[in-house]
């Protein structure tokens, strides 16, 4: 919303420096995003924030300052051609001081081009020599200074300025030609210099979406007196009522409908201050009538809808003249002023006569109703509307439109007939006319304004201070509540333009609010909880979580955290090309913002997959890891399950090529699965076992599956080489473990007990056998364990041996074994006791060989 | 005998002298010391020898072994001495040659700011509540005051689903209604992180998945004042003790009053700049007291309960931070970035 201060000011008084005001505005909740200065002086660097005493720029500023002594009011006496150019013409220029020549090119002059000294001379805004303004003719906004030139041969030291030349808009179609009361000589930022506050307009303070709800604002926190305008206009010509009949069919979606109506006017282009204020506020004028009911709008938030009298009464055909309010017919269809043919729905609401559709209610009127250049007898209407209905309609049509913006967020029904009167006389002022007698005015569903009982113990209660009964009545007052005081109780009378106070225990919260903000949060001091500390819960699966995190980057791994949309195109790559697709569904978005970003993942793998490609093109060796959320849908759809996975991929050298010869080999599955391993060690999960399994994704003989007991906790392997393939990567191996992180965290223990450390020294031994070659290694070690319980305290595989000295088919496993009792020092008679015991049951059940 | 032990000990003692590698002190020791040197085998052969001259070449011999193990053991100081001496002296690394490279694993840069965020709330008594991303639209705006069609529904761009009435969560508050209706009537002091989605274009400043972490107290007794306060200890605590903050009213659905926080740019130090897009301040969070029909869909009494609630994007925070200046760079996950934190 953008607030002109001199419109501002034709509410209340301002006394305060602009960047106080906006210091204040902003703090209350009406927060300025911009201000643009538009002639007045620009704040020096920084200023006072009223709380702090702190310099403290505030807000975005820009703009131009219109030097008093250089930009004036001045005036065109005669027009005449320039000796060698058709397209530019010479002015003779008084500007209080003397006469001058100016040259311009303005074409709003060259009607009066010849013409000998004018009758009325035309008022400009003059820059002299060394004014610093605007270059007309660059696109956007560059300054420079008016100096001393010969255009055409003719002396040219001074200009008469356009709109963009100023700042006050992108306007360079010819130069400001001002009303006639501009005082020749007169610095310009005295006759019209402004400044242009641009407040964000949140959905609850939608009554400040104009000029007198800001003024409102501004008066209830500076203390200054609120001007309210006049609705009191000369109804002069015949009566309207028996000449047009209304009729509201849905009372709830139309609560009011004003019409009023005036004759004779004469349309043509407004003065010059009602254009320069549209403009200023982000509005084009067209006309004197249309914006005069925009600028009621703007004013006091009412939009007005104007309709040529005239043709209503010719679409009537003689017989009286009824407008109807009602919802669209199936099928139904009406031409907007944007000239699209539109299929309206059933929920629309029309405002209609006998012969159909005039407009979509509170929207956007109909294109063969709407007023024109030769309107001369105009029908005004002002109205409310359910907002949500409107906001249905904007919806479904896609449509929008400033009256739009005001009735989807809620315009009081009460403003309907003061914005028909503003409107009115307006109209009346720009392009005359006689205002018929009365209003027809339907009001079939007045809205109750809420009283409400607040006492200073529900402000201490909520915002932790003792106000007074009467401070906080005259807060409200300022805001133009109704309040008595009873003793301790204030019954607070919400006002007739506003529509967010709620009842009961909602009220209360909405008063207390605008007590806080009005009052000031500044002013509200810091206390901390005095209130009791609830119970305790904590979050033991996040603090899992967390070690994990941990855990694995004290394992040398790097997090990453990826997007969660993606497009089943993508996830189907961690799939080799025959593999059956993932036909589960998918969490499917209705508006996706990219096309390879349509679901929510199934698979974190193929998230974390993207980021090794990603990153292959510039890192040699890539160790990372995620823990995060896929998204899988039930059955019956409706909210999907959203389980943890973990993530883990390395691809590339074990270590980076080093002076000192590192171990540069590409990492393979060992190496993922050590690094699984000491996670749940870590986790004190020690009882994981690792089996061979197929897993589409994964080199079938290169995977594994992790179990704890019977249950899967994921799986891990080499990456099979087509799914390689499918990802951009430079060729090395890619190994990943894909673990379900929720069934993880779920058997984590929350402690665990400690093993005493040995007093007495163990015994080391080491053991080859030879196996079969398909006999796992895990089998013999699960024999070592077995046999050599409870003595047998550590077993480490230190060497495999494949070769002519074991025999095809055959592989050596030799063993570091630890033997240790907690209570003794091991004889060599138990040493060779538990030895023979263990080779004999690897023997019997593996067929086993000691290697000598 | 004697002779040839007195002989034996000159000439062990003469030959120890020339010793001068540890190698040769080695030998040495096996010459004259060993199991099989000749001292031993005159030690061995005492019992052949008769009974009066066993006592005094026995005494010999001894004295004879103690002499040698102690001159050997005084040659074999002085060698390690001198050798340490000769390495300390002569041995040395080019200190500027590069160090064995380690893999060095990190927690992502969003997840860092997340820890340090849960560790000062957690200090405060502020505990971790987690609830579902895709959530219904009822929890995500309609228990939170905003009702279908509600014009504060504008305020977030919706990620919807095909599934009627089913969304990505815009904002973290559906789990303030979840925690609610779980702990009523207890007192409740949590904060809720988690990952938020909002349809706009991906650039350098707008993300469609973003964290959120939002805090709710509700108890007897909360107040604005109470708000005011938790939050400036939190700001202090976060972005450092001298920071100054100011609260702005403005508009959120869910409380009331509400407000924004700003903390001073601490880039330009107020004195307006890019970042802060002049202003001189820093947008960090909404906050306000827990509406009352918010209070109500979670099960309190707003008559007897009040409560406050807040939220922050906290990737903005560990931009501010850190001086990033895409936010892309967050899920992108170059390692060149990453690597950084």
């Amino acid at each position: 919303m953008k607030v002109p201060i001199s419109w501002l000011k034709d509410f209340v008084d301002i006394d305060l420096p602009i960047e106080e005001l906006v210091h204040r505005m902003t703090l209350a909740g009406l927060e300025v995003e911009q201000v643009r200065y538009v002639g007045l002086p620009l704040p020096e660097g920084k200023f006072e924030g009223h709380t702090s005493g702190h310099r403290q720029v505030e807000t975005n500023i820009t703009g131009l300052a219109w030097d008093p002594d250089k930009i004036v009011v001045g005036e065109v006496l005669e027009v005449m051609p320039h000796p060698n150019a058709d397209r530019l013409v010479l002015c003779r220029l008084d500007d209080g001081q003397k006469e001058h020549i100016v040259l311009t090119g303005a074409p709003n002059l060259f009607p009066y081009k010849g013409e000998g000294p004018l009758d009325k001379p035309l008022k400009v805004a003059y820059a002299r020599e060394g004014a610093c303004i605007y270059d007309g003719h660059k696109p956007g906004l560059e300054l420079m200074t008016l100096k001393r030139t010969k255009i055409r041969g003719v002396e040219s030291n001074s200009m008469a300025c356009s709109e963009k030349e100023l700042g006050i808009s992108d306007d360079h179609e010819g130069i400001i030609i001002l009303d006639d009361d501009a005082p020749v000589g007169m610095p310009l930022v005295d006759y019209m210099g402004d400044a242009v506050f641009d407040i964000a307009i949140t959905p609850n303070i939608a009554r400040n979406a104009n000029i007198l709800g800001i003024a409102r604002e501004v008066a209830a926190l500076t203390g200054a007196e609120l001007k309210e305008p006049s609705y009191d206009i000369a109804m002069d010509g015949p009566p309207i009522k028996g000449r047009v009949m209304l009729e509201i069919r849905n009372p709830d979606l139309n609560p009011r409908f004003v019409l009023g109506l005036i004759e004779g006017v004469k349309v043509a282009p407004s003065p010059y201050w009602i254009q320069r204020r549209l403009r200023l506020a982000g509005m084009r004028p067209i006309n004197n009538i249309v914006d005069a009911t925009n600028y009621a709008m703007l004013e006091i938030g009412e939009p007005l809808h104007a309709f040529d009298y005239d043709v209503l009464v010719k679409r009537a055909g003689g017989r009286p003249l009824t407008i109807f309010t009602r919802l669209a017919e199936p099928g139904e269809r009406l031409t907007t002023l944007d000239e699209v043919d539109r299929v309206l729905d059933e929920f629309t609401v029309l405002v209609a006569d006998k012969a159909g559709a005039l407009s979509i209610a509170g929207v956007m009127g109909g294109a063969e109703s709407e007023v024109n250049e030769n309107t001369t007898n105009m029908l005004l209407e002002g109205a409310a509307w359910n907002f949500i209905n409107i906001r249905r309609t904007i919806a479904a049509q896609k449509l929008s439109s400033d009256a739009a913006y005001r009735f989807e967020r809620g315009v009081h029904p009460a403003m309907a007939e003061r914005g028909v009167r503003r409107g009115l006389a307006l109209v009346a002022r720009l392009a005359g006319g006689i205002i018929a007698e009365g209003l027809v005015d339907e009001y079939p569903l007045p809205p109750v304004d809420p009283t409400i009982e607040i006492t200073p113990n529900d402000v201490e209660r909520l915002l932790g201070i003792r106000l007074e009964a009467e401070e906080m009545a005259d807060i409200l007052r300022r805001l133009a509540f109704v309040v008595e005081v009873d003793g301790q109780t204030l019954r607070a009378t919400t006002p007739d333009h506003r529509l967010d106070i709620g009842q009961g225990v909602v009220g209360l919260a909405d008063l207390v609010e605008e007590i806080a903000r009005v009052y000031g949060f500044d002013r509200i001091p810091e206390t901390q909880i005095a209130d009791t500390i609830p119970p305790q819960y904590g979050n033991p699966l996040l603090e899992h979580e967390e070690r994990v995190r941990d855990l694995l980057v004290g394992l040398g791994l790097q997090e990453v955290v990826t997007y969660r949309m993606t497009s089943p195109e993508r996830e189907a790559r961690i799939l080799p090309p025959q593999a059956p697709p993932d036909d589960r569904p998918y969490i499917r978005l209705a508006n996706p913002i990219a096309s390879d970003r349509v679901v929510m993942r199934h698979s974190l793998l193929a998230s974390v997959l993207e980021i090794v490609e990603r990153n292959s093109r510039v890192r040699e060796r890539i160790s990372i890891f995620e823990i995060g959320p896929v998204y899988l849908v039930g059955e019956n759809g409706g909210l999907p399950e959203e389980p943890l996975r973990l993530v883990i991929a390395l691809s590339g050298p074990r270590a980076i090529p080093s002076w000192q010869g590192s171990d540069v080999e590409p990492m393979d599955f060992y190496d993922l699965k050590g690094l699984v391993d000491a996670l749940f060690a870590g986790l004190q999960l020690r009882a994981v076992r690792h089996e061979p399994v197929e897993h589409p994704t994964f080199h079938p003989r290169k995977c594994a599956r992790i179990l704890l007991g019977e249950q899967q906790l994921g799986v891990l392997g080499e990456v099979h080489p087509k799914v390689v393939e499918r990802y951009d990567l430079p060729g090395a191996p890619l190994v990943a473990a894909d673990l379900d992180m929720a069934a993880i965290l779920a058997i984590i223990p929350e402690s665990h007990t400690v093993q005493s450390v040995p007093a007495f020294p163990p015994v080391l031994e080491d053991l080859a056998v030879v196996v079969d070659e398909d006999v796992p290694a895990g089998a013999v070690e699960n024999v070592l364990w077995l046999a050599g319980e409870p003595l047998l305290v550590g077993v480490r595989l230190f060497d495999l041996y494949r070769g002519e000295q074991v025999g095809r088919g055959k592989k050596s496993l030799a063993y570091s074994l630890v033997y240790q009792a907690s209570d003794r020092t091991l004889t060599d008679n138990e040493v060779v006791k538990i030895r023979a015991k263990v080779i004999k049951r690897l023997e019997s059940e593996l067929g086993a060989k000691l290697r000598d | 005998m004697l002779e040839r032990l007195t002989e034996l000990e000159d000439k062990a003692l003469a030959e120890l002298e020339q010793a001068a590698g540890q190698a040769d002190l080695k030998a040495w020791k096996v010459k004259y010391l060993g199991r099989s040197a000749e001292l031993a085998t005159i030690t061995a052969g005492l019992r052949d020898l008769s009974k009066e001259e066993r006592p005094a070449v026995g005494r010999r011999a001894n004295e004879v072994k103690n002499a040698l193990e102690k001159a050997y053991e005084a040659h074999f100081e002085s060698l390690r001495a001198e050798t340490l001496d000769r390495s300390l002296r002569e041995e040395r690394l080019d200190v500027t040659l590069p160090g064995r490279s380690v893999s060095h694993g990190r927690v992502h840069p969003a997840n860092q700011t997340l820890r340090q965020i849960y560790a000062i709330w957690a200090e405060m008594g502020f505990q971790i509540y987690l609830s579902r991303e895709v959530e219904s639209d009822e929890y995500n705006f309609t228990l939170l005051n905003m009702p279908e069609y509600h014009p504060a529904r504008d305020m977030w761009d919706t990620f919807h689903t095909t599934e009627p009435g089913v969304l990505l969560r815009t904002h973290t508050s559906p789990g303030q209604i979840h925690v609610m209706r779980e702990r009523a009537p207890e007192p409740i002091r949590v904060i809720l992180p988690g990952m938020c989605y909002r349809y706009e274009q991906i650039t350098a400043r707008s993300e469609i998945q973003f964290n959120q972490v939002e805090g709710l107290a509700v108890g007897r007794h909360i107040t604005f004042a109470d708000l005011k306060g938790t939050l400036n200890a939190f700001a202090r605590r976060m972005f450092g003790q001298e920071v100054r903050t100011r609260f702005r009213a403005a508009h959120f659905p869910f409380t009331e009053p509400s407000a924004e926080m700003d903390i001073e740019c601490f880039i330009c130090g107020g004195e307006g700049c890019q970042v802060c897009k002049r202003t001189g301040w820093l947008e960090i969070l909404g906050c306000g007291m827990v509406h009352p029909i918010v209070l109500h869909n979670g099960g309190y009494d707003p008559q007897v309960f009040s409560g406050f609630a807040f939220g922050m994007g906290t990737e903005r925070i560990t931009m501010l931070k850190y001086g990033i200046e895409d936010i892309r760079y967050f899920w992108g996950n170059d390692l060149r970035f990453l690597e950084q934190f």
